[in-house]
């Protein structure tokens, strides 16, 4: 972290760096300032977890959708819209009363951005990348998940390029609710498997 | 390589900073370096497994210390210098004293959307896969001193094939500008104790994805 010494009239080491490496680029003709630009908005507010949510409340819906998902989920997935970059090969993994999935990637930060868009900072640092795998209850209790010690948990490692959607449980008493309300019960955090699905703000 | 990123399993780095909620950037100069890394991309001089393994390459006390994004930043400057886009002397500078040699593949803002949408798929063509949903595997000691994909906490580890996904990319000589050689990629479960020991949890499964080099029948 080098952003916590700031003064008005001078630009921080990091930020510096950063802006001499792109004027150098700019300078040669090697890199659009505009399409560098165009990169941060994609997926500052085009890209988000809101497409994932609306996977899993079509998937919540319509039980063909939930099948096809199993059974090819970048295709399931790409009929909504939702494709490319870091999510060419994906895998849907669902969770259950008696088994909760969990997704992370130990080596770097492999997420599926077409459906989650870029991964939070937490994701990316070594004390997730180094626990998730080995005392992922203890992970998902500093997240407020406490899981019965008789529920099953499934750690997914992403070290290739396979992307996992943690498809969440639906909430109980959802039965009367649309499909785009669904959707605003599914957290970022379930869809990695860091947190539940849940209908308190509903009720 | 046996580098600073294979986290998996280790000790000693504290709580999650699960307060950090939705943040993405630490900074806004973070946000740039995560445009500018991938619109270099276009140039073509690296691939995905090569940019990985110049992350990786940094020295240990370096990786730790540096934010996510200071990662990929000192690993593009590496790149740059290596394709021989940037001297050291410009990076000192902050000014280019060189035309670009590749400036004929500069990605333009209005192809970004069609870039990113397209994305690089890594499946390819490839033999067809010598291990079946249900065989018990061993995961091999491979440790080479290059990049590959293979996590340190599951050598030597024996699980079950539990999905095919036919032949990828192989990252080990991809990395190294030695071709795509694409192999059967699987994912391969066990159980944590056969991972993490005795004393793990016994109703954890793991995972991986490994490519069939990295496999022996078990």
């Amino acid at each position: 972290m080098h952003d916590h010494d700031h003064h008005d009239n001078e630009l921080d080491e990091m930020t510096a760096r950063v802006r001499a490496l792109e004027t150098i680029l700019t300078q040669k003709g090697l890199i659009d300032p505009a399409a560098v630009d165009a990169i941060i908005e994609t997926y500052e507010h085009k890209v988000g977890p809101r497409n994932g949510a609306m996977v899993v409340a079509r998937a919540w819906s319509d039980p063909e959708f939930a099948e096809w998902l199993r059974e090819d989920a970048t295709a399931a997935i790409a009929s909504l819209g939702f494709e490319g970059r870091q999510g060419e090969h994906m895998v849907a993994v669902f969770n259950t009363p008696t088994q909760h999935n969990l997704v992370v990637c130990t080596l770097c930060s492999c997420y599926p951005w077409p459906v989650l868009g870029l991964p939070p900072t937490w994701y990316k640092a070594p004390p997730y990348r180094a626990r998730a795998v080995r005392e992922p209850r203890a992970v998902l209790q500093e997240f407020g998940v406490q899981l019965g010690p008789q529920t099953k948990i499934h750690v997914w490692d992403s070290t290739a390029e396979i992307r996992y959607l943690v498809i969440p449980q639906r909430p109980a008493n959802t039965e009367h609710l649309s499909e785009a309300a669904l959707a605003d019960l599914v957290t970022r955090d379930s869809m990695i498997g860091c947190g539940l699905a849940t209908n308190e703000a509903a009720a | 390589m046996n580098g600073p990123q294979d986290l998996g399993g280790r000790h000693g780095f504290g709580p999650v900073d699960v307060a950090s909620g939705d943040e993405m950037f630490h900074a806004a100069w973070e946000k740039r370096v995560l445009g500018i890394t991938l619109a270099a991309g276009a140039l073509g001089y690296w691939n995905l497994d090569a940019s990985r393994h110049a992350r990786e390459s940094l020295s240990p006390a370096i990786y730790y210390n540096a934010s996510y994004y200071e990662i990929w930043l000192r690993a593009l400057e590496r790149l740059l210098q290596d394709a021989g886009e940037v001297s050291g002397a410009e990076l000192a500078a902050g000014q280019s004293s060189a035309p670009g040699l590749r400036a004929d593949r500069c990605l333009k803002a209005e192809a970004v959307s069609a870039v990113l949408k397209r994305g690089g798929p890594t499946d390819r063509p490839g033999a067809a896969s010598a291990f079946s949903v249900g065989d018990r595997v061993r995961l091999r000691n491979h440790q080479p001193a290059g990049h590959t994909r293979l996590p340190g906490y599951v050598r030597g580890c024996t699980g079950v094939i539990t999905l095919l996904h036919g032949a990828h990319v192989y990252p080990d000589s991809h990395a190294r500008f030695d071709g795509e050689q694409p192999q059967p990629l699987y994912t391969v479960s066990f159980k944590a104790t056969e991972v993490f020991g005795a004393d793990a949890d016994p109703a954890l499964t793991l995972s991986v994805d490994a490519w069939e080099p990295y496999l022996e029948r078990a």
